[in-house]
């Protein structure tokens, strides 16, 4: 049986490649098609890269989460890094502070089926993504 | 991680693994590039087929290394993306812009030797 959740510290661009394998081997296990376990892979690909470039470091967590009969899996992306100022602006494509593609979080919210996000400036940013089984 | 880079005549091949990270990715721009000059190639192919995911870095990434080749006055043709892996791509609004791509090695190959024979 598997833990109730997986966390990987996020501190380097390797920790990156280590949160997606986790992710995606998360993702096989539950039956998830490999199609979906690509589309996880990538989300928290994007998610850990946004903590490495703006944050430096933070966490991300797996869970294996159940509604009435669907079970799905979220991810969470934390950090107590700088915040996000306009998160309505941030949401929206092509929006980059860093000189990067973005933040890539519209794209991520296309990825998932649910998708939140609360951000202080100062204090840091969580970001709460979830996919349901087929 | 070192990624295996084969010469073929006036092609360079590169197969990615899976699981390169961001420092691997960069690393790889500049050898490729420096590969490209020491060799005299006319082309790179890079071969992507075992890469479970690309994220907006990698195909950032994809895409300087083929203008930077391009820059030297040769090609880079893109192969191996998977379908998951282009479906991943399409919904985060990743882009191969001017870039060259094909199915396989195979294609990739028979696609260069045709460009080399209308310029040649």
């Amino acid at each position: 049986m598997r833990a109730a959740e997986i966390r990987v510290a996020i501190h380097s661009d390797q920790d990156i490649v280590t949160a997606r394998q986790e992710g995606r081997a998360l993702a096989i296990e539950l039956g998830f098609s490999t199609g979906d376990a690509t589309l996880i892979a990538t989300s928290i690909s994007e998610l850990a890269r946004n903590i490495v470039s703006y944050a430096r470091r933070g966490e991300i967590t797996l869970k294996i989460v159940h509604a009435s009969s669907r079970q799905g899996i979220s991810i969470i992306a934390s950090d107590s890094g700088p915040g996000i100022r306009d998160i309505r602006q941030a949401m929206r494509d092509g929006f980059s502070t860093s000189g990067s593609l973005g933040l890539g979080l519209p794209g991520v919210r296309r990825l998932m089926d649910e998708f939140e996000i609360a951000s202080e400036p100062g204090r840091g940013t969580i970001v709460v993504v979830k996919k349901w089984k087929q | 991680m070192e990624v295996p880079i084969l010469k073929q005549g006036e092609v360079l091949i590169a197969t990615f693994q899976a699981a390169l990270s961001d420092a691997d990715l960069n690393h790889l721009r500049m050898g490729l590039v420096q590969q490209v000059v020491k060799f005299r190639s006319r082309a790179v192919i890079v071969d992507v087929t075992a890469m479970d995911v690309m994220d907006s870095f990698a195909s950032r990434t994809l895409r300087e290394i083929a203008h930077m080749i391009r820059l030297r006055g040769a090609e880079t043709v893109i192969v191996g993306i998977q379908p998951e892996v282009a479906f991943a791509m399409v919904q985060l609004g990743l882009t191969l812009e001017g870039v060259a791509t094909a199915l396989d090695l195979e294609e990739g190959l028979a696609y260069l030797t045709q460009k080399f024979k209308n310029t040649d």
